[in-house]
């Protein structure tokens, strides 16, 4: 009837029952095992009644504390996700020679690299990397929460519901093919037609809502609520990497935003922005997404080189050497970033001119980060070094991120970039410098961080068996394409016909594997600190000897923070306090102002998520009412005018109390 | 930790521990900065967009060119319709500096009915030029146009809701140091607005006229 | 003339922080500039009283000034709010907007003669490698 198959299309837009994957083996039994997985998680939690206790204590909190680890464990499941596509392709591109094709179809392969980076990148590397500064820098400055503890929430929920979108297109749908730019026209809608880049799309903006709104938290957060007699110059470094990282997330996410949107009214409306005929130009799709995609990665890298700076201070018992050339050299890089992103495009044909200044500011901002490394050096020097774990993985980052920036450098000549773009040598070169700088950067800032926040030392053994897996694990993974890459050989390939280098990409897969029992093994490291968590209780609230002011709180902290709000009087102020015999205040306690749980983060992003599936599958009445109550949320949440509580002056007491107890218990 | 008696400068326990604290403290209110900072990262959107027209804008793809298209007396009068709401807002919020919750109230709708006048006309253009067969999906050029006069477009409606919300809560709560705040980030929002629109009738309407 | 905008709270914790005034002498003011400097591009226009090419010049010089007088006297930018960090965010983000803006003039403007020489202007597309700018 003509009237119910305009309602079916209305409500259900291009969405049917072939949308899921049934003639798809991998992705069926991935499905089973998520539902299973899923719903055996579920019961537990429901065996357990303890619902309340995750939207009462988690989900609805604005803590920064919780939100920051709630970031890092999004990070960690999107990772096994990421590395899970790393290890497919591996694995195909290992065996699929000659007449041999492999276990993934090209189409599949497609979308698998493509997932691959977009996970990695926007559900892995930057959530960790927030939920990091979400909890450690307003505890380094001494305040109690971040500036806007609502939207801190907010943004957590916007980045889990772009992630979730993402993971939905596996089993409904299909996701992007087009590697994790999605260059137009590839991504336009008459060679992409299908859901799969606006799955891509959708997914990147509701996450870009969120990042962006944390990078404005975390600015005004640095800016306005330092503790008093913290100037500027007297932050840690770790704090001053987050200000510069989020000053970038803030410049830099906008055009990203802009050109997504561009992308996907040209596939929705037909607009002619990066269209082959009426007067697009897909090279404009390029330039503006990497004028974002440059400073991107230096927002991954900077919060890195910060941890390192706290990680080499604190277990070489020194202060960092040339604190001000450090500063200084991050904010140049945070400028700089901006002239450099042509690189990424030499070979489009915008002639020598062009290529000539682009290809010398990259060179030129190679040059403060070999400033940071040497004062890194300049600090082990003399210093009393502890090989901690956090300080086993700067060593091995200084080492491996040192030559993958080197094979950066050599991409910067134009010339020698005709040669390598868009090779393996290139696929080499960042996953040299992201994993050796980025990922290795996490690792140590996880196991720096990990007794502040969970109040236990990790197990070592494990950890170690992962920096070792992981360390070796890179290069063996990742030399190979090095070498493949000067020989000529693309990326995104699937298939070859010349057997004679097939031992190369075995070896790679073998490296991968390493990696995998370094994944493994973190796991098994935070189940083994969780089993023996009695044992492995830190009470002092500073294993380490810390100079930064978080150490000088319980572990994990209370939730104001701090009883009192410190006075700063120099750097490395919790080395300075304890220098001066500082003891901890035991009375006189005060009460303190803090900010209440809300809903409206969860609510609002979870009908963004629906406004977004709506769109990629055309279900336009479900976008309109799914928009009109979104609005209804925002604007609901704007006439709560009571958001905030008082914690009496006798619960501080008694908690403060508590700690001195188990402090003098353990003495 | 333990106790330290060989503290330099003499102090006691007390002294030292009440030298690295301060019993109330208050952080400054971060609001009106931080809503400045998304301000510019909304300029930094509007880059894109003038951008994109800078390297579309001439690529007409066979069909109408702006000096065909631009009807250069009804954007003056949205010009002006626009710089006008700037002034009444203005107006708006000296009376709320001085407690006048009606003239505050007033001068906001007054705003808001100009903040409309603006897109009624807006719409009506975009309407007659989507009738004329220049819509969005002729050419490079007029992608660019709709895409940035209508994201600002999209912006004024935007500020508009916030403007009539703000209102309701203004009638219910008064004027209140968190409402004036409110009022405050409003007041960038729309200026901002209108700073926004001077490139854009620049550099789109009157630039786009001339050869 | 903006500092009468302006004046200094202190509030109980010693912070010092400049206050807007808002006043309706500075939105007079700005209206009436705004205004003129409004009214002149459009009649330069529509009235075809100059060269294009000064025309341009000069509208788009009235739309920087129009700007820092919508700044000053409608958002009261100064370099006393927020302790100056209004001000730097402000410089920071014209210097990217140029970046930007400039930037992809440039490199567009290269790639489209290079790469698509109907649309750069030159309609001879039987150049050879020599001819790239």
């Amino acid at each position: 009837m003509q009237d119910s198959f305009d309602l079916t299309k209305l409500i259900f837009g291009r969405l049917s029952w072939d949308a899921i994957p049934f003639h798809e083996p991998i992705l069926l039994a991935t499905f089973a095992g998520v539902i299973v997985g899923g719903l055996g998680l579920v019961a537990l939690i429901t065996y357990f009644r303890q619902w309340g206790m995750l939207w009462n204590n988690w989900f609805t909190s604005i803590d920064h504390k919780k939100i920051g680890i709630m970031y890092m464990i999004l990070g960690i499941i999107m990772f096994l996700r990421g590395f899970a596509d790393a290890l497919m392709m591996r694995a195909q591109q290992a065996f699929a020679f000659g007449s041999n094709h492999g276990f993934l179809p090209p189409d599949h392969y497609d979308q698998i690299f493509t997932a691959h980076g977009v996970i990695m990148i926007f559900f892995v590397a930057m959530p960790f990397v927030t939920g990091l500064m979400n909890y450690v820098v307003p505890l380094q400055i001494g305040a109690r929460d971040v500036a806007f503890p609502f939207l801190n929430n907010f943004s957590f929920w916007m980045t889990t519901m772009g992630a979730v979108l993402v993971m939905a297109s596996l089993f409904v749908g299909e996701f992007a093919r087009t590697g994790w730019l999605a260059y137009p026209p590839l991504s336009g809608i008459l060679a992409s037609p299908g859901v799969g880049v606006d799955y891509y799309i959708w997914s990147l903006q509701i996450a870009g809502v969120g990042t962006l709104l944390s990078g404005v938290n975390l600015i005004v957060t640095i800016v306005k609520m330092r503790a008093p007699g913290m100037g500027l110059m007297k932050m840690p470094v770790f704090v001053w990497t987050s200000l510069c990282t989020n000053i970038l997330i803030v410049i830099t996410f906008p055009i990203l935003t802009a050109v997504l949107a561009m992308l996907g009214m040209d596939r929705l409306f037909d607009t002619a922005f990066f269209t082959n005929d009426r007067g697009g130009n897909a090279m404009m799709y390029v330039n503006l997404i990497w004028i974002w995609g440059h400073p991107e990665v230096y927002i991954l890298i900077l919060p890195a080189f910060g941890i390192f700076s706290e990680v080499v201070s604190t277990f070489c018992g020194k202060r960092l050497f040339g604190y001000t050339s450090m500063v200084y050299a991050t904010c140049v890089i945070m400028v700089l970033s901006y002239l450099v992103w042509l690189h990424h495009f030499f070979t489009m044909g915008s002639g020598a001119s062009v290529n000539s200044f682009f290809g010398i500011t990259t060179m030129i901002i190679s040059i403060p980060t070999g400033a940071k490394i040497f004062n890194w050096l300049f600090t082990m020097y003399r210093g009393r070094i502890r090989f901690e774990l956090p300080m086993m993985w700067t060593v091995s980052f200084m080492l491996t991120f040192t030559i993958g920036g080197m094979t950066g450098v050599m991409l910067a000549i134009p010339a020698a970039d005709f040669v390598l773009h868009n090779s393996l040598f290139l696929i080499a070169h960042f996953h040299n410098v992201i994993i050796g700088g980025v990922v290795f950067g996490l690792f140590a800032g996880f196991n720096y961080w990990a007794p502040k926040m969970f109040g236990v030392k990790l197990n070592q053994f494990w950890g170690k068996v992962s920096f070792w897996l992981w360390s070796i694990g890179f290069w063996v993974a990742f030399t190979p394409p090095y070498i493949l890459g000067f020989m000529g050989y693309t990326r995104r390939v699937s298939h070859f016909e010349d057997q004679s280098v097939q031992w190369l990409f075995q070896i790679s897969l073998a490296g991968t594997l390493m990696i995998a029992g370094g994944i493994g093994a973190l796991l098994l490291q935070c189940f083994f600190t969780w089993k023996d968590r009695a044992k492995l209780r830190d009470v002092t609230g500073d294993p380490w000897d810390g100079r930064t002011l978080e150490w000088s709180t319980s572990s994990p902290p209370p939730d104001y923070n701090f009883a009192f709000t410190p006075v700063v009087h120099d750097n490395d102020t919790f080395a300075d306090m304890k220098k001066n015999g500082y003891q901890r205040p035991l009375k006189d306690y005060v009460a303190i102002h803090m900010p209440k749980n809300t809903w409206a983060g969860f609510v609002i992003s979870a009908i963004s998520a629906v406004i977004g599936f709506g769109i990629i599958w055309h279900m336009w009445l479900l976008v309109g009412v799914a928009f009109i109550a979104m609005m209804a949320a925002i604007i609901a949440h704007t006439f709560n005018y009571k958001r905030d509580f008082y914690i009496p002056a006798e619960e501080v007491a008694r908690t403060e109390e508590a700690h001195t107890r188990l402090l003098q218990s353990y003495v | 930790m333990a106790n330290n008696p060989s503290i330099p400068g003499g102090l006691t326990a007390d002294e030292v521990t009440a030298r690295y604290m301060v019993r109330e403290h208050h952080p400054e209110q971060g609001t009106l900065l931080g809503f400045w900072i998304y301000l510019m990262s909304d300029c930094l959107i509007f880059a894109s967009l003038f951008a994109t027209y800078a390297v579309l804008g001439r690529n007409y793809a066979g069909g109408p060119t702006g000096a065909e298209l631009f009807d250069l007396t009804l954007i003056a009068i949205n010009t002006g319709f626009l710089l006008l709401s700037s002034i009444t807002f203005g107006v708006a919020m000296v009376s709320a500096q001085a407690k006048k919750l009606g003239a505050t109230l007033f001068w906001m709708a007054v705003t808001g009915v100009l903040g409309l006048a603006f897109l009624s006309l807006e719409l009506y253009e975009f309407q007659h030029l989507i009738h004329e067969g220049a819509g969005p999906s002729r050419s490079g050029f007029l992608t660019a146009f709709f895409a940035l006069v209508g994201t600002h477009g999209l912006h004024v409606l935007f500020g508009a809701i916030w403007l009539v919300t703000l209102m309701v809560q203004l009638s219910k709560h008064g004027l209140t140091t968190e409402n004036f705040r409110r009022l405050q980030c409003l007041s960038l929002f729309w200026h901002f607005l209108d700073v926004v629109w001077i490139g854009v009738f620049t550099f789109v309407y009157l630039m786009g006229v001339l050869p | 003339m903006s500092d009468q905008l302006h004046h200094a709270e202190h509030d109980h914790d010693g912070h010092t922080t400049f206050v807007t005034h808002y006043s309706m002498k500075d939105y007079a003011i700005g209206f009436l500039l705004s205004l003129v400097l409004t009214a002149i591009p459009f009649w330069l226009v529509m009235g075809h009283v100059l060269p294009p090419e000064t025309t341009k010049y000069i509208i788009m010089g009235f739309a920087a000034i129009q700007f820092v007088v919508q700044m000053i006297y409608f958002l009261h930018m100064n370099s006393k709010s927020e302790g100056g960090w209004n001000l730097m965010a402000l410089l920071l983000t014209s210097v990217l907007l140029v970046i930007v803006l400039a930037g992809s003039i440039w490199v567009m403007h290269h790639m489209n003669a290079n790469m698509m020489p109907a649309m750069g202007g030159a309609s001879d597309t039987r150049h050879g490698m020599h001819d790239m700018q």
